[in-house]
């Protein structure tokens, strides 16, 4: 058995309402807990992407994989680790101005961590951070040691894998070329 | 026309000729249709909506075809659950048509309206609501395409009202194609080469054969592989008629009640060959321990049971019988005469210490196991076995013999209890022209008692034979052997059965004395149409061998202390 690390999986799926729901469940039912989810429309028409992180050993990965793309409407379900992908992560952390301005050790810490102020106002002020998970939690650590946060929120991970193919389109190419060789038969 | 009479025309289109159901408000529409379609569509109208699942799964293990239930929303649709369960977990093709309510309606807690896709999505292997009428044609395709192929399982259509009403230019639907679902990867040449290398080179290969063997239709190529390398096999019990029971290569049941010699030997085997089974932890016992000398080889039709319970050394991804047919050829001739000679000490032990004294008692009360060898041997073997769960379940399994295929009928993975009787029903339709023997206890008959009525009216030639322990028998077994004998609610007060039956117009007798059975078996098997045949057996038996729960697969105890 190999040792528990980060996984991302990536689901692919028919745009059809409903499987959000036959995913998660592989997941509750093998009690393995979802780190961060995103569901958007992907490049391929008609095709939604779920970004799904979790904690969990290989055997289990593999295991989930298998078991998601065992639901009909699933198209392709892969797993990556951090070295074999692009990540993205964004937060927006709301400020209590009047500490902002008492403070100046506030501005620092977001400028240091790369963060923007896109509001100020009289009350509070708004803070956007985008980059991975731990750049993300450090900003608001620092922040939060100051008691001047009132609200974070941080995104599911997006990602972009590294690889040269498009894993997804060659699927569907070969499921086309299957179908239509059928058809002749 | 109406969806509803689309829906009609898309089964007849599926070949569909028997179907089991039960009307209510929201299936108006359909019933309603239905009604003009008598010649073609025999609906059978069970007493419960379970019935009509079981029925339907009992018809589609049998044939081979997909089994059809057709029930109202809300309750009608919350009694079919149990079914589809059953069906998910030991693969059996189904589609349930359930009524729902209008798609205006849906999500205000109208009359009768439960979640049924929400409810059945983890337990079926599609679902889907209908909401259009124009929707009909192709939603019926797919769902028989989806229940049929690969994997078989179970589809439920939730069926809302307005589409059952609505109007629609009926045109045919064929899906034979879903792009993000692939029913039977073509086999892996080299898979294939490789499970060929393992096998050609192992000196104590065993064969475990599994349900997917039935499906896949594929006995004949299990036999010739059996044959030609002369490789010893064990049955699960979904997959017990995937063989002739008297085969020589075949040395019997797999798990926790099976066979000494098979059980044993999967721990001493140096490849393992699974060919359509699933590993379930009643065939494994302690996963620690099972098959750990050996190399594995699973062959299976869906990926995601590979790794999943016990690691697989060579994957055959396929339709089994395409990658035993692909197999074939590459097989070299073998005797591996000293390991299959290996078994006859286990059957002996076995034969000596549990058998000869369950179908051939000296004394005392009748025996569950000497009554189901006896059905048996009066149906020459050639009956299907349907039987409900419990103690009567594994002796039916252990003592029932097979020469025909699919010709086990029993719920496995879900272990349902009333799951018999309607199922039996559901055999006599699936198979006219064969006997149809179920096996049921006390308990379990009383769950789906009602489909007595079932029974009545189509006079379906089922042959009841109820093993009558006055006990919830294997839970009292097991309190027995675990729990100290403590018979906490197991012990249980029966009614007159034969009264019962009489109710229903059902001939019954009941046999209490040894030298009875064979005359009261001979009555039931000459009467035509149903039988309840009343076995009063002993009341605390027990089955054996048995594996207890998470001990090894050959610690199997022949007797209890
Ligand atoms: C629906 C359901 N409820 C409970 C059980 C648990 N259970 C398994 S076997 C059994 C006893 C069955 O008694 P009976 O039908 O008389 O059969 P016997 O074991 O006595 O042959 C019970 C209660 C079950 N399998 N299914
Ligand atoms: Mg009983």
């Amino acid at each position: 058995m190999s040792t528990p690390q980060l996984y991302t999986i990536l689901v692919y799926s028919e745009n059809i309402a409903g499987i959000l729901n036959q995913i998660t469940a592989v997941f509750t039912r093998r009690q393995v807990n979802i780190e961060s989810l995103n569901v958007s429309a992907s490049s391929t028409p008609g095709v939604h992407k779920y970004t799904i992180t979790c904690f969990c050993t290989l055997e289990m990965v593999k295991m989930l994989k298998a078991q998601i793309e065992k639901r009909i409407d699933v198209l392709q379900a892969r797993y990556f680790t951090d070295e074999d992908i692009f990540i993205l992560e964004s937060s927006l952390l709301k400020i209590s101005t009047p500490a902002m301005l008492d403070n100046p050790e506030v501005c620092q810490i977001v400028r240091h961590h790369g963060g923007r102020i896109v509001e100020v106002n009289p009350t509070y002020s708004a803070v956007e951070k985008t980059g991975r998970t731990e750049e993300i939690l450090s900003l608001y650590e620092d922040l939060n040691r100051l008691g001047v946060v009132r609200q974070f929120a941080r995104s599911g991970r997006i990602c972009i894998t590294r690889g040269t193919r498009e894993q997804l389109d060659d699927y569907l190419a070969e499921r086309e070329r299957e179908h239509s060789a059928g058809a002749q038969e | 026309m109406t969806g509803a009479e689309s829906l009609m025309r898309s089964l007849e289109l599926e070949g569909v000729k028997t179907l089991f159901g039960y009307p209510g408000g929201a299936i108006i529409p359909v019933y309603d249709a239905l009604y003009d379609h008598h010649d073609t569509l025999n609906h059978i109208l069970v007493r419960h909506e379970q019935g009509a699942v079981h029925a339907a799964q009992g018809f589609a293990r049998v044939s081979g075809e997909v089994g059809v239930a057709i029930v109202t929303s809300g309750p009608g649709a919350t009694n079919t659950v149990t079914g589809v369960a059953d069906a998910m977990i030991d693969s059996t093709p189904l589609v349930v048509i359930c009524g729902q309510t209008g798609a205006a309606q849906l999500g205000t807690d109208a009359f009768q309206e439960v979640d049924v896709v929400g409810m059945t999505q983890p337990i079926s292997k599609w679902n889907y609501q209908i909401r259009r009428a124009e929707d009909v044609a192709w939603a019926v395709s797919r769902a028989f395409y989806i229940a049929r192929s690969g994997r078989p399982g179970p589809v439920v259509l939730d069926f809302a009202r307005n589409a059952q009403v609505g109007e629609v230019d009926f045109e045919p639907a064929r899906v034979d194609f879903i792009r993000s679902y692939v029913p039977a990867p073509k086999p892996d040449a080299e898979a294939v080469a490789e499970a060929a290398r393992l096998i050609n080179n192992a000196v104590k290969p065993l064969v475990l054969v599994g349900q997917g063997v039935e499906l896949a239709g594929a006995q004949q190529e299990l036999r010739e592989l059996l044959e030609k390398a002369q490789i010893p096999a064990g049955c699960t019990l979904l997959g017990l008629s995937a063989l002739p029971t008297g085969h020589p290569l075949n040395k019997g049941m797999l798990g926790m009640h099976g066979n000494l010699g098979p059980n044993v030997m999967t721990n001493q085997c140096d490849v393992l060959i699974a060919i359509g089974m699933r590993f379930d932890d009643r065939v494994t016992g302690n996963l620690k321990t099972y098959a750990r000398q050996a190399k594995v080889i699973h062959f299976d039709i869906d990926p995601s049971e590979f790794n999943k319970l016990v690691h697989a050394d060579c994957k055959v991804l396929g339709d089994c019988r395409e990658t035993l047919r692909a197999l074939l050829p590459l097989i070299k001739p073998n005797t591996h005469q000293s390991w299959v000679d290996g078994f006859a000490p286990y059957a002996e032990q076995e034969y000596n210490k549990v058998i000869r004294g369950a179908i051939h008692p000296e004394g005392g009360p009748l025996l569950m196991g000497e009554v189901v060898r006896a059905v048996s041997e009066a149906t020459q073997h050639q009956a299907v076995l349907v039987t409900d769960v419990g103690q009567n379940q594994m002796f039916a399994a252990r003592y029932f013999q097979f020469s025909q295929p699919r010709s086990i009928v029993t719920s496995g993975g879900c272990g349902t209890m009333g799951f018999g009787l309607p199922a039996a029903i559901g055999a006599t339709f699936g198979a006219p022209g064969r006997t149809v023997c179920l096996f049921v206890g006390d308990g379990g008959l009383q769950m789906t008692l009602q489909e007595l009525g079932t029974i009545m009216e189509q006079q379906a030639p089922v042959k009841i034979i109820l093993l009558n322990n006055n006990y919830l028998g294997n839970v009292r077994q097991w309190q027995t052997m675990f729990w100290n004998h403590r018979y906490s609610f197991t012990p249980m007060m029966n009614p007159d059965y034969e009264l019962i039956a009489k109710a229903y117009g059902i001939p019954a007798r009941t046999a209490v004395e040894r030298p009875d059975l064979a005359a009261a078996i001979d009555e039931m098997l000459g009467t035509d149409g149903p039988f309840l045949l009343q076995c009063a057996v002993r009341e605390e038996d027990d089955v054996l061998p048995m594996t207890p729960p998470g001990a090894n697969v050959d610690e199997m105890l022949l007797e209890i202390q």
